[in-house]
């Protein structure tokens, strides 16, 4: 029977803060990057100009259907080798998380703004509004508010993505985690606690976006 | 066609796909003239109505709506993004949906167009707005929001809505058809006081005493062409076309007809 001694995980609770401390800020770097990026793809791909809308699908498909893992490793070390630009591992992650993201983004933006009843747009038209005033003011704010349960989950499945930039050694919760394990010895209670770390971060998001998910079925 | 009329189309033709919906449509409306368009669903009365604000892109002809005139067919360059809005600002549009924007209060449906498109202050689209749902009876609703209002009152707003940008030509396309009959009174009411203030409307409706008492003239449209034109009592009362016949006495018998003859 294993013998289990949180005491000793206690000691690294300033390393593990500093941890969680990345682990956030880089959350909010890559959400809102990929949220820029997705609203870009979502509007590229609904372009009646053909060679944007199709650049658009390229990209949202290309990150879409390769594992984020070997995004992270290829923008790391095959990108400088390819292309001779150099970057650190927080730059290389956040490049790769931000576009991953942006293309699950995309493709939410752009349901959203396709659900939107087409005599809205033609209301928009009727009155002499331009078509980037109809998506400003007419479109976007009614397809936001179905897009917020969905972007919020699609935000704590990036949470989690952060992870695996502790395999570029950027000192995330899970890296410090690690750092923490090999130092003490004791990687079942660090691991443990590091679960508990990440849960406790992410549940009260899900009751947060399940709530947002029931009033919008009440008020559709 | 006198180059007096507010509303000319000229060998209008719109295809979608192989089926050819309009086929050489002429019509014009003299300033303050209401046409009312008839005829069987599918006949091509919605496709004309979006042509005479080019919400449809016509494949040949022309349409002129006061001074601003536009060209389609070989050899014409299609209206760009703002040539099309400008030109779309100058007429009134009413759906049969009413296509409210449900986000925005009735006071800023109304002052959506005024402000975003003819760039007024807040300072004049407001007094502006205010005025026209007074107009249509809903000054007290200004605060609402169009998911607490009735069909009726949805479409009167709609109708304050394009009319807050001053156009010089209101189209109705079909604005009573989803409404409850209890409630139709109270849009053909605003219908008609605009067309007694000399407002120039082209209506598509099903309402045919209505159109007959509102309309100057009437048109009757069957499989993308005009079957029959005239005088609005004439054209109701003693048509000259088979078709035209048979195709209002389906409102006879539905106890529709004329409160003269009723
Ligand atoms: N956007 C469109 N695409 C394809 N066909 C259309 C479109 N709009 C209308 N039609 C077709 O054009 C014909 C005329 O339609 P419409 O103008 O709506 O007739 P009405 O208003 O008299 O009922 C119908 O056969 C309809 O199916
Ligand atoms: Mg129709």
């Amino acid at each position: 029977m294993y013998h289990w001694d949180f005491g000793l995980v206690w000691t690294y609770r300033w390393l593990l803060l500093d941890g969680l401390g990345v682990t956030v800020g880089f959350t909010i770097a890559i959400v809102v990057l990929g949220l820029v990026m997705g609203l870009a793809a979502a509007l590229a791909k609904l372009s009646a100009f053909r060679p944007l809308a199709w650049l658009a699908s390229a990209y949202v498909e290309v990150f879409r259907c390769t594992p984020l893992l070997v995004q992270l490793v290829w923008f790391y070390y095959a990108m400088p080798i390819l292309t001779g630009i150099e970057m650190s591992a927080l730059t290389a992650g956040i490049l790769a998380l931000s576009l991953y993201g942006g293309s699950f983004y995309a493709e939410i933006i752009r349901g959203g703004i396709v659900s939107i009843d087409r005599g809205q747009t033609e209301a928009g038209e009727a009155l002499g509004m331009l078509p980037a005033q109809i998506m400003r003011r007419v479109v976007l704010p009614q397809a936001l508010k179905r897009m917020v349960p969905p972007l919020m989950n699609q935000s704590i499945i990036q949470f989690k993505n952060t992870s695996l930039v502790s395999v570029l050694a950027v000192p995330d919760l899970l890296y410090q985690g690690q750092v923490a394990a090999h130092d003490s010895y004791r990687p079942l209670e660090l691991y443990t606690v590091i679960a508990i770390i990440y849960f406790l971060a992410l549940f009260p998001l899900t009751l947060l976006v399940r709530r947002g998910e029931a009033r919008l079925a009440t008020t559709d | 066609m006198t180059s007096q009329s507010k509303i000319e189309v000229a060998a209008l033709r719109k295809c979608f796909g192989d089926l050819e919906v309009l086929k050489d449509i002429n019509l014009s409306v003299e300033p303050g003239g209401v046409v009312a368009l008839i005829g069987p669903s599918g006949s091509g009365k919605s496709t004309l109505l979006r042509c005479i604000n080019l919400l449809v892109v016509p494949d040949g002809g022309r349409v002129r709506v006061g001074g601003d005139s536009f060209a389609f067919g070989t050899g014409t360059r299609l209206p760009g993004v703002k040539e099309l809005a400008r030109f779309r600002a100058n007429t009134g549009m009413v759906f049969q949906h009413f296509n409210l924007f449900p986000h925005m209060s009735v006071l800023a449906n109304v002052m959506e167009g005024p402000l975003t498109v003819r760039g007024l202050p807040k300072a004049k689209a407001e007094p502006l707005a205010r005025s026209l749902l007074a107009k249509v009876g809903l000054a007290d609703k200004a605060d609402a929001y169009p998911n607490k209002l009735s069909g009726g009152q949805k479409q009167r707003v709609a109708i304050a809505r394009a009319l807050a940008m001053e156009p010089e030509v209101m189209l109705f396309d079909e604005a009573t058809s989803a409404l409850d009959p209890e409630l139709v009174g109270e849009v053909l009411a605003v219908m008609r006081a605009l067309a007694k203030e000399g407002m120039t409307m082209v209506i598509v409706t099903h309402e045919i005493a209505f159109a007959r008492e509102v309309a100057d003239r009437v048109i009757f449209m069957r499989d993308g062409v005009v079957v029959e034109e005239g005088p609005a009592q004439q054209v109701i009362d003693a048509p000259r076309e088979a078709a035209t016949r048979a195709f209002l006495s389906h409102f006879h018998k539905r106890g529709e007809a004329p409160a003269a003859t009723a």
